[in-house]
């Protein structure tokens, strides 16, 4: 997918994306490309909140932010009083399109079978009618990634070690065309586990192995990864050099040859201090630029990721501890300790159906020590930040794009509604299924 | 793990685990502490909220609630200033405190099964839920068959024997389950037959089969005591059935009904089997198609106990709304929140809250849920679920309104004693961190010690030390491993039995 057929997409289906948002000032033909959102509290994230502030939108872009803006002729006009405008939550792990019910095999898309495979790409089967995406939007999320094979299992049970490419999209569009912000963010790593024990799916029961057993085999897969980048780095170097016809075509290696030009970061899943520290030896031997996630024990390496630089997504802070005899908080006050340490550090979801308490995620964090400003980064600024995204997304400033939520409220509390919610500078609807049905039976005749 | 190194591994947990429970034993059970709660802004749930409020509590119970009381000399005064306190909460769908597995899958009807058998008061979730503020909870069955085991209610009593958490008096349940699970439809053991049911048909049918049977189990019992009291003499009992009795038991009213469903066919479904053999149902877990049929909860008296916003993870659950909750309850139907699942119980007054954005509960109805509803689900209403004079003194103490993200529970108290004490927890891990690595010393000076254990008999026999050949030598441990955490992690956090 060229990007000069994104671009031309863009504007054929940009001008019919605002049927999906609300009927409300809505044009099927022409929808306003500009709007003023006046006398509002905007919390920019880029320095104090602005108390009495107008937003200017225009052509998707954030055209102008601040307390004496004038709304330029012809803008659509939202009194903002008693409102307060954020940019729009990111989610920057989930399965977003590529998984619809996590039960049926048939709608889920975000493991492919196998262990390595670093060409596959989430965005290729992100699904834009997914129910998930307007009721996740609903909750203020307007951007996400999909990542794909995450979970460090295919739908079978099967070992994923490289799960493929992460796609950063908008929670709204007619096509993937349309919806995506980058094809490629990250690929994703399953760093391999010392398991002891391990649940087989073939006959459903659990099963356990000798110690020295699982190390073994811990080792042939990491052996098996390292062969596998050697092999990415040389394809690399070999693609730099001779033409096409001087080496046989690997898609995988291909694949693999931005990662080893420390192009395009590894996102590798890993929760366990040792696991952790054994994945940054790698990464760093391997020159590769590693994004942490999933980091359940994140805070026992805290010194390591801090001096490494490495970023962290973390998992949802609303989970019990893994340890019995872990600090019953222990993942609730993990993000305050991180912050303090100084390591970088995003919430994720790390789901479809939850990926609406993202907010309430940040706030837990918050509540155990988090200070409010790092907690709503982490849900906004921070996951643009660790995937480079900073440039267009998680603040409002000047020419970043709009993807801006107006609420009644602190986002992150459960019972602040969204009132207005753009998209590419687009006012969307947070119309959904849910709400839907909901009517439809507030409806029902008595029986 | 091999097998030393799990023994090694397990007497450490058992040490670990007695030093945990050290941090929230309670005061021994003759001691009964009062305890004066001050300056509080008290949501009674039954009488709505007051302001810089006292409770006392004495001898467990809640002895009085008021603008101001004074302490009683000996008092124990907890200064909640700018705190709130609600009833403890009641969680009406629960898997905690169970030993081993919560499903007994291999047949249709698994009646003979109790979960009252297998409590385990030293599982690390009672602490947990308790420092999310839970003090009862309904401890149930797996969903793995249409008519599953015997349920039990508990109040989460840390520290004590697993013969000291049961309810006193809650009437007990039985957990039933339609749909997807107990026909099996997403998984399968390959090399095994399908179990029957595998419809939504055959699981009517395995009720109603087992109804019957157990109708006639009734009666041949019930024409036994009667010849019996008629003065017959050498008449013969009918042979006991385990399976049956417990389902006489719900006949007769004397067990509540917990029944797992999903889709509004099959809740329609089991309240007409309900009628047709004349017992009620008490509560419909998860029921997350309940409002699609609420009046027909409503006028059938059943109680729904509800997730507050889970969705999607199978096709029964793809038409789930965060608005069953105020939909049903809107409709006159009794209405409770529960987790399912360990650590989804430790913020249960969130879940709760999220009935306000969805649908538009007021502060009151959303706190019900996960108070007086479930009590009254679990008919335990003249005990716990409000704060009233004469009830359990189960309380907890947050440092905000509780149906907020930011609210974090500070003390949790089940009859009349505080069972979690976020300071105290906080102030004592550094002991319980020492404690840890002290053992972990321990242990290591032991594995290392270890071969020498073998050596007394060359050192008592010094005569023999010189035949000792280099092969002799103690081997050094094979198992010098690393144990920050988890070689021993498991593939899958447990998805609770949804």
């Amino acid at each position: 997918m060229g990007d000069t057929s994104v671009s031309r997409l863009f504007i054929i289906y940009g001008a019919v994306i605002c049927s999906l948002g609300a009927p409300i000032r809505c044009n099927a033909q022409q929808p306003p490309s500009v709007y003023a959102i006046t006398h509002a509290k905007i919390v920019t994230l880029t320095g104090r909140p602005i108390e009495d502030g107008t937003l200017i939108i225009k052509d998707g872009k954030i055209a102008a932010v601040g307390a004496g803006v004038d709304v330029p002729a012809g803008a659509q006009i939202i009194d903002g009083k008693g409102l307060q405008v954020y940019p729009g939550l990111f989610d920057p792990v989930t399965q977003m399109g590529v998984s619809e019910i996590g039960a049926v095999s048939a709608t889920v898309d975000s493991s492919e079978t196998g262990a390595y495979n670093p060409d596959v790409i989430a965005a290729t089967a992100v699904l834009p009618s997914s129910q998930h995406i307007p009721v996740t939007r609903a909750a203020g999320i307007t951007e996400v990634l999909a990542v794909p094979g995450s979970g460090g299992f295919d739908f079978s049970g099967n070992r994923s070690v490289i799960g493929g490419q992460a796609s950063a999209f908008h929670l709204a569009g007619w096509t993937m065309e349309d919806m995506q912000i980058k094809r490629s963010v990250a690929m994703v790593l399953n760093w391999p586990q010392i398991q002891t024990r391990t649940f087989d799916f073939a006959t459903f029961t659990r099963k356990e192995k000798p110690y020295a057993d699982a190390k073994q085999e811990y080792e042939k897969q990491v052996n098996e990864l390292t062969d596998l980048m050697d092999r990415a780095r040389h394809y690399a170097q070999a693609i730099g050099h001779g033409g096409p016809s001087d080496f046989e075509r690997d898609v995988k290696l291909e694949a693999l040859a931005p990662v080893v030009r420390g192009q395009l970061p590894m996102l590798v899943f890993a929760n366990h201090a040792r696991d952790i520290r054994n994945a940054v030896e790698f990464c760093e031997k391997q020159k590769l630029k590693m994004i942490l996630a999933g980091g359940a024990e994140a805070y026992k390496v805290k010194d390591l990721l801090r001096s490494r630089g490495i970023p962290v997504v973390l998992g949802p802070v609303l989970s019990n501890p893994d340890e019995e005899d872990d600090p019953y908080d222990r993942m609730l006050s993990q993000p305050a300790e991180l912050s303090q340490a100084g390591v970088k550090f995003a919430i994720g979801s790390f789901d479809n159906s939850f990926a609406r308490r993202l907010g309430q995620n940040a706030a837990n964090a918050i509540s155990h020590g988090l200070s409010y400003d790092e907690g709503l980064k982490a849900v906004t600024l921070y996951p643009a930040q660790i995937f480079g995204l900073a440039d267009q997304f998680g603040t409002l400033e000047t020419g970043k794009t709009a993807n801006v939520i107006v609420t009644n409220g602190d986002p992150l509390e459960l019972t602040t509604d969204v009132k207005y919610l753009f998209i590419k500078g687009q006012l969307t609807s947070t119309d959904n299924k849910q709400k839907r049905l909901y009517e439809k039976y507030l409806n029902r005749p008595k029986p | 793990m091999n097998i030393r190194c799990a023994i090694v591994y397990a007497t450490l947990f058992a040490t670990l685990l007695a030093s945990t429970l050290s941090r929230a034993t309670p005061p021994p059970l003759d001691a009964n502490p009062v305890i004066l709660i001050q300056n509080a802004t008290i949501l009674t749930v039954s009488h709505g909220t007051m302001e810089n409020g006292s409770i006392l509590i004495k001898d467990g119970k809640i002895a009085e609630v008021g603008p101001s009381i004074k302490a009683p000399a000996g008092a124990r005064v907890i200064d909640a200033a700018g705190q709130f306190v609600m009833p403890g909460i009641i969680d009406c769908h629960s898997h905690i405190a169970i030993e081993g597995g919560v499903n007994e899958g291999s047949v249709s009807v698994s009646s003979i099964a109790n979960i009252a058998e297998v409590l385990d008061s030293e599982d690390v979730d009672i602490y947990r839920d308790l420092a999310g503020g839970v003090t009862t909870a309904n401890i149930l069955h797996g969903s793995a068959n249409a008519i599953g085991g015997q349920t039990i209610v508990i109040k989460l009593r840390w520290g004590q024997p697993a013969s000291k958490l049961p309810f006193e008096g809650a009437v007990p349940g039985i957990k039933f389950a339609l749909g997807e699970n107990p026909k099996r439809s997403n998984f399968s053991i390959p090399g095994q037959p399908k179990r029957y049911p595998a419809t939504r048909m055959g699981v009517e049918e395995t009720i109603r089969g087992a109804f019957t049977e157990a109708r006639d189990y009734k009666n041949s019992w019930e024409a036994y005591r009667k010849r019996v009291s008629a003065g017959e003499k050498n008449v013969l009992p009918p042979r006991r059935d385990l399976r049956l009795e417990p389902l006489v038991e719900v006949l007769d009213g004397k067990r509540y009904v917990h029944a797992h469903c999903y889709r509004e066919d099959e809740i329609l479904m089991l309240l007409r089997v309900a009628k047709e053999f004349g017992f009620k149902v008490r509560t419909l877990q998860h029921v997350l198609e309940g409002y699609k049929v609420a009046d027909e909860i409503a006028a059938a008296g059943v109680g729904a106990s509800t997730f507050s916003d889970w969705w999607a993870y199978k096709v029964e659950a793809y038409d789930a709304i965060p608005y069953n909750t105020a939909l049903l309850t809107k409709r006159g139907v009794v209405v409770s929140v529960n987790s399912d699942d360990a650590a989804e119980a430790t913020h249960l007054n969130q879940e709760a809250a999220k009935a306000m954005k969805f649908g538009g509960l007021t502060h009151d109805e959303a706190l019900k849920l996960v108070t007086i509803n479930p009590a009254m689900q679990l008919g335990i209403e003249k005990r716990v679920g409000s704060i009233d004079v004469g009830k359990d003194a189960d309380l907890v103490i947050y440092n905000h309104d509780p149906l907020s993200a930011y609210a974090v529970a500070q003390k949790t108290i089940v009859d009349g004693r505080v069972l979690f004490d976020r300071d105290k927890d906080i102030a004592d891990r550094a002991a319980l961190e020492k404690e840890k690595q002290d053992l972990l010393a321990k242990e290591k000076k032991a594995e290392a010690k270890k071969p020498d254990e073998k050596k007394p008999d060359t050192s008592k026999k010094p005569e023999n030390k010189p035949e000792v050949k280099p092969d002799d030598k103690p081997k050094p441990p094979s198992n010098a491993v690393k144990r920050d955490s988890g070689e021993d992690t498991t593939a899958s956090r447990t998805g609770g039995a949804q």
